[in-house]
């Protein structure tokens, strides 16, 4: 009975720790909300290069797409990789756990009641809370402006599976940086290895053109082309696949397997964070205050 | 001048030695900014295998688009490399008070604030954009005329200075504001209108665009002359832009004299 009346007050408790996090990450945060809209708006500014260089791309080509896209559809995909950007990236988050290990600050998580990967992860969720409040007027301008590029507005199940795999590349993009930052258990600094990582990643999530472009790029192997062996990876649902989605290019089946793929990845990056930190905070060692 | 170009060299030695006492991170930060640019190439390499060129009419066809690509690979890694490092630093040294030691030294405070860190990783994109062009040149359709290549390195001069000029109005206003995040990241943003041919900025919103960076911004002088004297034939316009290239450079580096010596006249310390 005592068991039974400890565990929703455990799990309350829980929760308040949680909301105390996510509410001191959102008074910090607010602080620089002028800086984060100019910020927001200024990186539209590489788009507008993209359109223009797309633009002339299609002028001097007779065709009527590229990889299935049509010069609209490009620019539409570069706004959408936007949003999809706006929630999987995490500017920031492998540097700082990194930072944390090598000056020792990250002890404090050791000796009290919070975990780390749930206090990165709220902090985490205010940053981006505020990011869209400040940032919604910004992109809403953008995306009014820019509302000729793109096709009508999907049916309802399609922006339903377009909001699920916002949240899925939010959780992915998470637990993939904070396990990279979990390497600085094993090496000092890792900034040259997230910088690897930010090159890959914006080579091979779609942001820097969508993934279907790779379709006729060979690969050595008989029937398989770059964007095959790109579609194993996981970095594609942290900006093409979002944006895929909404443009109506991923559909029926193939959306659903491919969002259970992205939930599967979720749950991979997950558990590989956790294990990064166990077997981290056991080899690791500090010493005086 | 020959005291200056002494302690240039001086500041320029010691930071070749600090590099190569940490000789695995200066190969790793040279591997790390070539392999940002070979990603860029490569997505121009695809971007070539759907069109012929960039614009129609234009002539930026594969090799001339790879030459101007090379053009501002070493001119911008040549900013990178002897001015963005210690303008990069004048944040931090508003914000402590270290702006104060520099402003008491017997020297020019711009000369000492804007070149006293060389980061020579950065020049390999520079050598690599050289290779670029040994690479682009020889396959143009018409190869560059005597006097083009005689003009070419005068205008990659003119493009370095144009930037440095940027460079230098941003360090003032990191003086007068002591703290400007923003004004660096929109340095990288407007940096990247340079990185395409002028052309492709065209129609009803690229026309004022294009005009706006060429004769209130001049970003796109930078590059687009150097390159368009190289890659393509000398014409009337090319000279036109020539004269540009010059004014624009002579204009950027009188204008930013006078910004950054008011702002340092304006500049309050922070320190005790």
């Amino acid at each position: 009975m005592s068991d039974a009346v400890a565990r929703p007050a455990a799990a309350f408790q829980g929760l308040r720790t949680w909301w105390t996090m996510l509410k001191i990450s959102l008074e910090e945060r607010l602080v620089y909300r002028g800086d984060f809209a100019l910020g927001t708006l200024m990186r539209f500014l590489p788009i507008v290069t993209q359109v223009f260089l797309w633009t002339a791309v299609f002028g001097a080509t007779s065709r009527a797409d590229i990889g299935g896209y049509t010069r609209n559809d490009i620019v539409a995909y570069y706004l959408l990789t936007m949003v999809t950007r706006a929630f999987s990236s995490m500017p920031g988050l492998a540097g700082g756990i990194a930072r944390s290990v090598r000056d020792g600050s990250v002890k404090k998580f050791l000796v009290q009641p919070v975990d780390y990967v749930s206090f990165l992860l709220a902090a985490r969720v205010a940053h981006k809370l505020v990011y869209y409040a400040v940032a919604v007027l910004p992109f809403a301008g953008v995306f009014f402006l820019c509302r000729g590029y793109f096709p009508p507005v999907p049916d309802a199940t399609t922006i339903a599976a377009f909001l699920a795999s916002l949240v899925l590349s939010f959780l992915l993009g998470f637990f993939m940086e904070a396990t990279l930052g979990m390497l600085g258990f094993w090496f000092m600094e890792v900034s040259s290895i997230v910088f690897g990582y930010m090159l890959v990643q914006y080579l091979l999530s779609g942001h820097m053109f969508p993934i279907d472009l790779l379709a006729g790029v060979p690969t050595g192997v008989a029937g398989v082309s770059l964007a095959d062996v790109v579609r194993w990876l996981p970095f594609e649902y942290t900006a093409y696949f979002s944006s895929a989605v909404w443009l109506g290019k991923v559909r029926g089946a193939e959306l659903v397997r491919s969002l259970a793929i992205e939930a599967a990845w979720v749950v991979v990056m997950a558990v590989a964070c956790r294990i990064a930190w166990r077997r981290g905070t056991r080899r690791y060692s500090a010493f005086g205050g | 001048m020959n005291r200056y170009v002494a302690i240039f060299l001086t500041f320029a030695r010691a930071c070749l030695v600090r590099d190569m006492t940490f000789r695995a991170n200066f190969i790793l930060e040279c591997v790390t900014s070539l392999g940002w640019m070979s990603m860029n190439l490569a997505f121009y390499l695809l971007v070539f295998t759907f069109t012929p060129e960039i614009g129609k009419g234009t002539g930026w066809s594969k090799e001339p688009f790879f030459a101007f690509v090379a053009t501002g690979l070493i001119i911008n890694s040549i900013v990178q490399a002897f001015f963005m490092p210690s303008a990069e630093e004048l944040t931090e040294m508003v914000r402590t008070g270290g702006l104060d030691a520099v402003l008491v030294q017997p020297l020019d405070a711009q000369f000492l604030l804007s070149m006293h860190r060389v980061d020579f990783s950065a020049l390999a994109n520079g050598l690599v954009g050289v290779g670029l062009l040994a690479w682009a040149v020889p396959r143009l359709d018409q190869p560059p005329p005597p006097v083009a290549w005689l003009l070419y390195p005068i205008l990659i001069v003119c493009g370095v200075a144009i930037l440095y000029g940027f460079v230098i109005m941003l360090a003032a206003a990191t003086i007068l504001m002591g703290r400007n995040q923003s004004l660096y990241d929109f340095w990288f943003y407007i940096t990247n209108f340079s990185r395409y041919p002028a052309e492709i900025y065209s129609g009803p919103w690229g026309g004022p665009l294009r005009m706006l960076c060429t004769f209130v911004i001049p970003i796109l002088l930078v590059v687009n002359v150097p390159a368009r004297v190289i890659a393509q034939p000398l014409t009337g316009q090319t000279w036109i832009g020539v004269a540009a290239a010059v004014i624009a450079a002579a204009a950027s580096l009188v204008a930013s004299r006078i910004v950054f010596q008011r702002a340092i006249a304006a500049y309050r310390s922070a320190s005790s």
